[in-house]
């Protein structure tokens, strides 16, 4: 068993070659194979899933990986103070993430056979999934920052592929031109951060940065921050914060199993991870530290209060999965690496959980998302429904249930480390995330049936993978509990390891919040005693912003439309004048030139001697007027 | 009064300059040439009077005025020859037309 987790440890490169075999193979051979494609993809992928339990194993051997990861790479190429190397980082960080990855790709892959059955482009959907799962398995072992970014983009491709995948239909082309397009503004400060950790540090590798970071910013405490600001950006564009969340809740055109596995669970979180790997740059730049905690706490709280009015079941889910992004970006601002970390794990397990039984009611109901049209599943599909109670009851955060664990740690770390306005705001945005979870949980599942829908369970190809996901999200908060001794808090940490205690008050207040959230969603949408209509209109303008997402989507329309389209104009017409303008300018300055020159060309011999003749005169007189000291140079050779 | 250098250079002036007048503004190709001779002859003029005046012990001045009016001779073979093969071909002398050489 040890010689599996050393080789898992030392070949940890396999872990995204495999799906990456698994794609080259789809895409190559078994396009018209639907088993084989699907029974590849499933393989090769649970293959890496059994090799990421290999490291699980071996990294629980070495406390030492905690302060030293183990790097191995090879030279990609190298220039006179530039090195770029690929390879393989492992310590617990990218093992808990490795873990995650393959777990939950595995899992949606055997989901996707009954969901995407009947689908023409079966094949192709396994074949970008395994291509997503290698890049973002290969972003998470990346060793440097530009192993990472090219990672990194093509997680984005991937994404971009599987939003559109239904790319007949025109709203799925715009939200994967839309999801591409936000992510790449972030991109572009990454892209600048990491160009400038290279020029000013010497160096991309993370281990070589964080010993080299200290000193830096004793040095350059300016740069440092804004090289923090750059590189935060990236993730801002990735992990969904305000400003550039936009794309998030219309990345839901893709389907569910994409949904699940992309937006909820890995690659969303990759920003989040990003943050985690170059933990180091942000401790030493505490401006943006705290920066990072402020938005991603009001990312948290404005989100959520999106997700109250929303009508459609993924769009709910999916401004949960901004929100509950934004809790992790607060626990790293606010320096609890063990706390995001912790947070990312629960999260992956039970919003994939929901994502997916949200699949499976979407797939039975043949795409009717509103859940105001729908109601009473419970009845028909009983598995559906109770996993989507589980995955509700995880994200409000009730004992002992994963979420809660997760939840209560960001918040006790929030208010341990000083910032206590985040920590009331956090507060808040719980009870408003057990509020809307709940309110749809009721209205879909229970309360009266809508005679249109005919639903029916699914089958167990997406039963079973919902199952595994539910008895993780009830259990697998466990690992971080605050009575284990050496439980995820020890391994998953940046700096001396803090024994995990247990705050009867913050834990106390916050079960006590989702209660009441749940109860109020109870009271407004299970035995209807508080109108939501009435509600709504008391609320008024709050109602209107909320639904309309705070026409942030306009205001970005507005811009592009006159900010970015004017300037575009403005430049068009400086290019066509001004800079045309110059050119031709000088072509017809040369074309007049040459018709007034031409005449001195008559062709006739004499004009050309009296050229000659005028010439010898007007030497002669400048050497006469300046004397025959220049004589010599004027005659052109040698002084006499 | 004396005869010194400067009257013999200021005659070789003037004949430089008509000579030089006439290949400026006839329009005779033959007149042109005459005035090439005219050119050409006074500067043998020049030649001779420094020879005269400024080193009569040496001959060089002298000699120099023949090479002169050998290729003047020659010269003015050649350029006859010229002239009469494009009156040959144009029919006409007049410099005005000879010109295709234009833009």
């Amino acid at each position: 068993m040890v010689d599996f987790f050393n080789f898992s440890l030392y070949h940890a490169w396999l872990i995204p070659a495999l799906p990456f075999l698994a794609f080259l193979l789809i895409a190559f051979g078994l396009r018209k194979e639907e088993k084989a494609a699907a029974a590849t993809a499933i393989l090769l992928t649970g293959s890496s899933f059994v090799l990421s339990l290999g490291i699980i194993g071996a990294v629980l051997a070495r406390p030492e990986l905690i302060e030293k990861p183990i790097v191995y790479s090879i030279r990609w190429f190298s220039m006179a103070g530039l090195s770029v190397e690929m390879g393989c980082l492992v310590d617990a960080v990218s093992a808990m993430m490795l873990f995650v990855v393959t777990l939950i790709s595995t899992l949606v892959m055997i989901y996707s056979t009954g969901y995407m059955q009947g689908d023409e482009g079966f094949t192709r959907f396994f074949a970008y999934l395994s291509l997503f799962a290698s890049s973002m398995l290969g972003l998470v072992i990346a060793t440097n920052f530009l192993q990472l970014f090219v990672f990194w983009e093509l997680v984005g491709l991937c994404s971009y592929l599987l939003i559109g995948y239904y790319y007949y239909k025109v709203s799925a082309r715009e939200a994967a031109k839309k999801a591409f397009m936000t992510t790449r503004v972030g991109d572009f400060g990454l892209l600048v951060g990491i160009v400038m950790v290279q020029v000013f540090l010497g160096t991309m590798n993370f281990v070589e940065l964080s010993e080299k970071m200290p000193q830096f910013a004793k040095e350059a405490p300016v740069l440092i921050s804004a090289i923090g600001l750059l590189v935060f950006i990236g993730p801002i564009g990735k992990s969904g914060q305000f400003p550039l969340h936009v794309w998030l809740p219309d990345a839901m055109e893709g389907p569910s199993p994409v949904s699940a596995l992309i937006h909820a669970a890995t690659m969303v979180v990759a920003g989040v991870y990003l943050v985690a790997r170059a933990f180091t740059l942000f401790a030493v730049a505490p401006e943006v530290q705290h920066f990072v905690a402020y938005l991603g706490g009001f990312t948290a709280f404005f989100a959520a209060s999106i997700a109250v009015t929303q009508r459609e079941m993924k769009r709910i889910l999916a401004y949960s999965t901004v929100s509950q992004l934004g809790y992790m970006m607060m626990a790293l601002g606010v320096g609890s690496l063990t706390a995001s970390m912790f947070h990312l794990m629960t999260h992956a397990y039970f919003k994939a959980l929901m994502f997916l039984a949200a699949g499976s009611a979407l797939h039975a109901l043949h795409g009717t998302a509103d859940i105001f049209k729908m109601g009473g599943l419970y009845r028909k599909m009983p598995w559906t429904a109770a996993f989507m109670v589980i995955g509700a009851i995880a994200i409000a955060g009730i004992p002992p249930f994963a979420g809660f664990w997760s939840k209560d740690e960001i918040l006790s770390v929030t208010k341990l480390h000083g910032f206590t306005g985040l920590y009331y705001l956090a507060s808040i945005t719980a009870f408003i995330t057990a509020f809307y979870m709940f309110r749809m949980v009721f209205t879909a599942f229970f309360g009266k049936e809508n005679a249109e829908n005919h639903p029916h369970e699914s089958p167990v190809s997406m039963l079973a993978p919902m199952g595994i996901l539910a008895a993780l999200s009830i259990v697998g908060g466990i690992v971080g509990a605050p009575f284990l001794d050496k439980g995820f808090g020890y391994w998953v940490r940046y700096g001396p390891y803090h024994v995990p205690e247990f705050h009867l008050d913050v834990a106390g207040t916050s079960v006590f919040l989702a209660l009441a959230g749940i109860t109020l969603a109870w009271l407004i949408y299970g035995v209807k005693k508080v109108s939501s209509d009435s509600l709504a209109q008391k609320a008024g303008i709050l109602y209107t912003l909320s639904y309309n997402k705070y026409y942030i989507d306009e205001l970005y329309q507005w811009i592009n439309k006159v900010i970015v389209d004017g300037i575009g104009k403005v430049l068009y017409w400086v290019d066509i004048h001004i800079v045309d303008g110059v050119i031709n300018g000088l072509a017809s300055l040369t074309a007049f030139l040459s018709q007034r020159f031409r005449y001195l060309q008559t062709g006739q011999v004499q004009h050309y001697a009296l050229v000659f003749f005028a010439s010898i005169v007007l030497m002669l007189l400048i050497s006469g007027i300046l004397g025959t000291a220049t004589a010599g140079i004027q005659s052109g050779g040698a002084a006499v | 009064m004396n005869i010194s250098l400067e009257h013999f250079l200021a005659v070789g002036a003037m004949l430089f300059c008509i000579g030089l007048y006439g290949v400026l503004t006839k329009r005779n190709a033959v007149a042109v040439l005459m005035g090439i001779e005219l050119m050409l002859n006074a500067v043998n003029i020049n030649l001779v009077a420094f020879n005269r005046f400024v080193a009569p012990q040496d001959f060089i001045g002298q000699l120099f005025a023949i090479f002169v009016i050998v290729v003047a001779a020659a010269e003015v073979a050649v350029g006859l020859a010229l002239v009469i093969c494009v009156y040959r071909i144009r029919d006409s002398v007049h410099v005005d037309d000879l010109n295709l050489l234009k833009w």
